[in-house]
């Protein structure tokens, strides 16, 4: 009985690696400790109430950016071991399999959970605000889309310990992803994770569109509505129709493996290529997903900070469009060392050329918004400066790439690591910081400490080129990726070594953005004004943080950057306009079922991946369960009442009404 | 306040007895067509599959209208607009799955 | 507006005094739905391009001239058409405000809907006797997959036009239960549409 338990413990638990008993010693203290905080403090109800079960989008889009914190210390320790692994030749730091399960997880966890949260975060707190609405179109659906993503990011994770990690790439090519050369659970951790946590994207892609469409303020035209929720919306066009093939693709995988189906596989009559061609159908549209509102963002920030309007709105939106439509037609320059032939491999070479027009149209209109402007400095500024040479740079890379013969060359080289990590990084990472430290006095009522930020952009910018520009060079001298070590005679010591120095400055500047946060909590310098920046848009029209319904009354909006505008108008002593009568405002009540079904979710994974069908079923059950429960209850709203929207507005404006 | 439940939703899409009746009969023939041309072997190869193609495409337009009210959206049609959108994606997926993996030196 | 100083009023309550700048939830609902249907556009997209690519590769083992029995097939087709009519006649008697006909509509929509499931599951047992399963070659794999995944659909359909029929037997005809019954016969002509192509694509000219 005894011996039963060890051998079911022995491969249900990952043994071997002292790594990963600390992790789970961690694990355990962690937990012990959250449990053991909320008894002693008597928190359990205020964290239901407040943060387990909130519909508000504002609490929502806060959840979502600390997951993605917690995501790239766990995605940037993965990249600091790969890069301790590779700063000289043969060294034995990390074996060959664990390589290959630490690039996977550093891939899979970089993109999907720390980029996609940390961008649904960004639009959960701020388009609301922005285009002056009160919530999101689907509060409800908005929560369930945070708790599915929290419940496959916890799957994804919990491989770590329990199982072991998926190890077949971040995109899990097969044959080696089928059943026949990866037994384990860990690709099945993989399929379930991202399955669950994809479902959750979709709904939020919808949402959002529906609430640009539909919600945007009285007055606030399409034509008027600020770039960020501009990039929104063509980010959430382009999830909406490729997630899908991602929930198709997964699931096909999954049938492969569980139930022997021959999709992808060598036998059977499968076809591993046809795999290759879906997964890209969806892996290209996604990169132009994360990089959009990174664009919005910088819109936003380059106007601000150099107090012009933005230079060339209307092509900077017709560019963002096109840009999510032509990312469907780029695919195959994933694949074109695969054999699709000459007329495919030309066709898309050219596709992927002209996707770079429309974004030098965007860099050529933010050079010219600044041109002429009073620029200042402060860190989202500098951060967006950061972007700009750098993303350019990755993009010419990007040029160089399409060149289908030459890929021959540079396919699956470190040219190409250098190449998606620059304009990941530079766009992606840099703009969402860029906005997270533009809008945090927004979301939290004060600003971080500027003197931190800094040194934490400088070692980010500087330990970024340190990494990745040696990887260029080490890929033209033939340095392929996912290589766990190299031989002393091949000549690429010196620039691995480079690289992984920047590697460090790039975690050291983790570790001050992770200072500044500390440090501005205990040196709260509260920002009462709610416009510490002297913004252009409505956002920064109200206080901060923001109260729950956002707008007392809403605003009419009568032109481009209107906050600016009406500040404008006061300074020439127009008075502002009086305000319209408050009204009850109708909101949405919290709702315990998105946790609840989420927790179904993952039981219902958990169950498939070990082939616990007693689980499995269950969860099934369970999350029909509470989609019943949710279509018959229709008590789901509330008013509040005028006097409390009076109160609270007195109290946070320090105005007697 | 008892108008409001009905003109709330003044963008409704009524239809009509007569117009889900000829959606009905109309679906019905174009069912019919291409099962005949089938069972009965009239047409083989390319031009079966265009005919096929073709009532299927009409039948599908014919639903849009008679049964789904395309037609009585309101400006703005967002609703067509991402139809047309999807439908273009779903081309491209179909018709780009085919090119890149039946017409090329390694197909199966 | 007086009573409005109350703060228990629900949604459904007051969704008649709505104000002006309050944007209309329910036709925001439908609209959202109607996405939702866009990005089913894509999944089953991505089934048929995968169905098609695959179809010729049948590992030496029966091929669509093998297994499908048509005549079946021809009438859950119509059985299908037929119950997509219904629940347009559905909607109708709701918008006449008739409750009873709206609920008779939507019954008979789900017993025809119930009659193409248990032809389908039917069918699917009789391939797996024969020894066609998901597991004896891609060209079966692409085929279950794809037919099962609509059937899948048109089941999920059902319980919840049951579960519709419930609440509007227990509240009648309002805003929030009209929206709820334009959504779901929308997702039922949607699924009917999708059938068009399965019948034309795997079944009738497979059979050609």
């Amino acid at each position: 009985m005894w011996e039963r338990v060890k051998t079911f413990a022995s491969e249900f638990f990952v043994t071997g690696d002292p790594m990963i008993y600390g992790a789970d010693v961690s694990i355990v203290i962690t937990m012990i400790g959250i449990v053991f905080g909320l008894t002693y403090f008597k928190k359990w109800g205020w964290l239901w109430r407040e943060w387990l079960t909130t519909v508000d989008h504002k609490k929502i889009g806060i959840m979502y950016i600390l997951a993605a914190f917690i995501m790239l210390f766990r995605g940037g320790v993965d990249a600091l071991l790969m890069r301790a692994q590779l700063a000289a030749p043969e060294m034995n730091l990390l074996a060959p399999d664990h390589y290959n399960q630490i690039f996977t997880t550093h891939g899979v966890i970089m993109i999907l959970f720390m980029a996609m949260p940390f961008m649904f975060g960004l639009f959960n707190v701020m388009v609301p605000l922005q285009i002056g609405a009160r919530d999101v179109a689907y509060p409800f659906l908005n929560a369930l889309s945070f708790w599915l993503f929290f419940s496959g990011a916890m799957l994804f994770n919990l491989s770590f310990v329990i199982g072991g990690s998926p190890d077949a790439g971040w995109l899990a090519y097969p044959p080696y992803s089928g059943i026949m050369h990866n037994p384990g659970v860990g690709q099945d951790f993989y399929i379930w994770g991202i399955q669950i946590s994809g479902i959750g994207s979709l709904m939020t892609g919808i949402n959002f569109i529906v609430t640009i469409l539909k919600m945007r303020a009285p007055g606030m035209k399409l034509m008027k509505m600020p770039m960020f929720p501009w990039s929104v919306l063509s980010s959430c066009i382009a999830i909406i129709f490729s997630f899908p093939i991602l929930t198709a693709t997964l699931a096909l995988l999954f049938l492969d493996r569980y139930a022997g189906a021959h999709f992808f596989t060598l036998d059977g009559g499968g076809n591993p290529m046809m795999y290759i061609n879906l997964i890209w159908m969806w892996g290209h549209p996604e990169v132009y997903i994360i990089v959009l509102p990174a664009f919005g963002i910088f819109s936003e920030i380059v106007s601000t900070f150099a107090k012009k309007k933005l230079f060339g709105y209307k092509s900077m939106v017709y560019a963002m469009m096109i840009i999510s439509i032509l990312s469907f037609l780029v695919w195959a320059h994933h694949f074109f060392t695969m054999g699709s032939g000459a007329d495919v491999n030309a066709f898309f070479a050219l596709t992927t050329m002209l996707i770079a027009i429309p974004t030098g149209v965007k860099v050529f209109n933010w050079l010219f918004t600044m041109f002429r402007g009073k620029i200042t400095f402060e860190t989202p500024m500098l951060w967006t400066m950061g972007f700009i040479p750098c993303f350019i740079v990755g993009g010419l890379t990007g040029v160089l790439l399409s060149v289908a013969p030459a890929d021959f060359q540079f396919h699956n080289s470190y040219f190409l690591v250098a190449h998606f990590h620059q304009v990941i990084i530079g766009g992606v990472v840099f703009g969402y910081f860029a906005g997270l430290y533009y809008w945090w006095p927004k979301l939290f009522g004060f600003k971080l400490n500027e003197r931190i930020g800094k040194w934490a952009f400088w070692f980010w910018n500087i330990g970024f080129y340190l990494c990745f520009m040696p990887q260029y060079a080490l890929g033209l001298m033939g340095m392929t990726r996912r290589v766990v070590t190299y031989g002393w005679d091949k000549g690429w010591w010196e620039m691995n070594l480079v690289s992984t120095i920047g590697a460090g400055l790039m975690g050291i500047a983790f570790l001050f953005q992770v200072w500044q946060i500390v440090y501005s909590v205990k040196h709260l310098q509260k920002d009462e004004t709610g416009d510490p920046w002297n913004g252009r848009t409505l956002e920064w029209s109200i206080p901060s943080p923001a109260p729950v319904y956002n707008f007392a009354t809403l605003p009419h909006v009568t032109s481009q950057d209107e906050w600016w505008e009406e500040k404008q108008r006061r300074l020439q002593g127009h008075s502002a306009p009086a305000p319209a009568k408050i009204e009850p405002i109708h909101m949405p009540k919290n709702s315990g079922i998105p946790i609840v079904m989420s927790m179904f979710w993952f039981f219902t994974g958990f169950g498939f991946i070990f082939d616990w069908l007693w689980l499995a079923i269950p969860g099934l059950v369970g999350v029909a369960a509470c989609m019943l429960v949710h279509s018959f209850n229709y008590d789901t709203d509330y008013y509040i009442p005028v006097e409390e929207i009076k109160r609270t507005e007195s109290a946070i404006r320090g105005v007697t009404s | 306040m008892q108008h409001d439940m009905s003109t709330s939703h003044a963008h409704e899409n009524h239809g009509s007895l007569k117009s889900y009746t000829i959606g009905f009969v109309f679906s019905i023939l174009l069912t019919i067509i291409p099962i005949a041309v089938v069972m009965n072997g009239w047409l083989a190869g390319k031009a079966s599959a265009i005919i096929l193609m073709i009532t299927a495409v009409l039948q599908l337009v014919l639903q849009l209208i008679f049964f789904m009210h395309l037609r009585e959206e309101k400006k703005p049609r967002y609703n067509l607009l991402t139809l047309i959108l999807g439908l273009i994606i779903l081309l491209v997926i179909v018709i780009g799955s085919m090119w890149i993996m039946m017409y090329n030196m390694v197909a199966l | 507006m007086a009573q409005l100083h109350d703060s228990g009023l629900t949604g459904h309550q007051v969704s008649h005094t709505e104000h002006h700048d309050h944007p209309d939830m329910e036709e925001m609902r439908t609209f959202g739905f109607w996405i939702y249907l866009m990005t089913d556009v894509i999944i089953f997209g991505t089934l048929f391009a995968v169905y098609i690519v695959l179809q010729g590769n049948t590992n030496g083992g029966p091929g669509p001239k093998d297994l499908f029995q048509m005549g079946g097939i021809i009438a859950s087709t119509f059985i299908l058409l037929t119950s997509s009519y219904t629940s347009g006649l559905a909607v109708l008697a709701m918008h006449k405000g008739n409750k009873k006909a709206l609920l008779g509509w939507l019954g008979a929509t789900v017993v025809l809907g119930a009659t193409f499931i248990i032809m389908e599951i039917n069918e699917f047992t009789h391939l797996v006797h024969e020894g066609a399963t998901i597991g004896t070659s891609a060209f079966l794999s692409a085929f279950f997959t794809l037919v099962g995944t609509h059937g899948l659909h048109v089941l999920l359909g059902l319980v919840w036009m049951i579960a519709l029929m419930m609440q509007i037997a227990k509240r009648g005809i309002t805003p929030v239960t009209k929206r709820k019954v334009n959504v779901i016969s929308l997702f039922w002509h949607f699924l009917d549409v999708v059938w068009i192509f399965v019948f034309t694509i795997v079944y009738l000219m497979g059979v050609s």
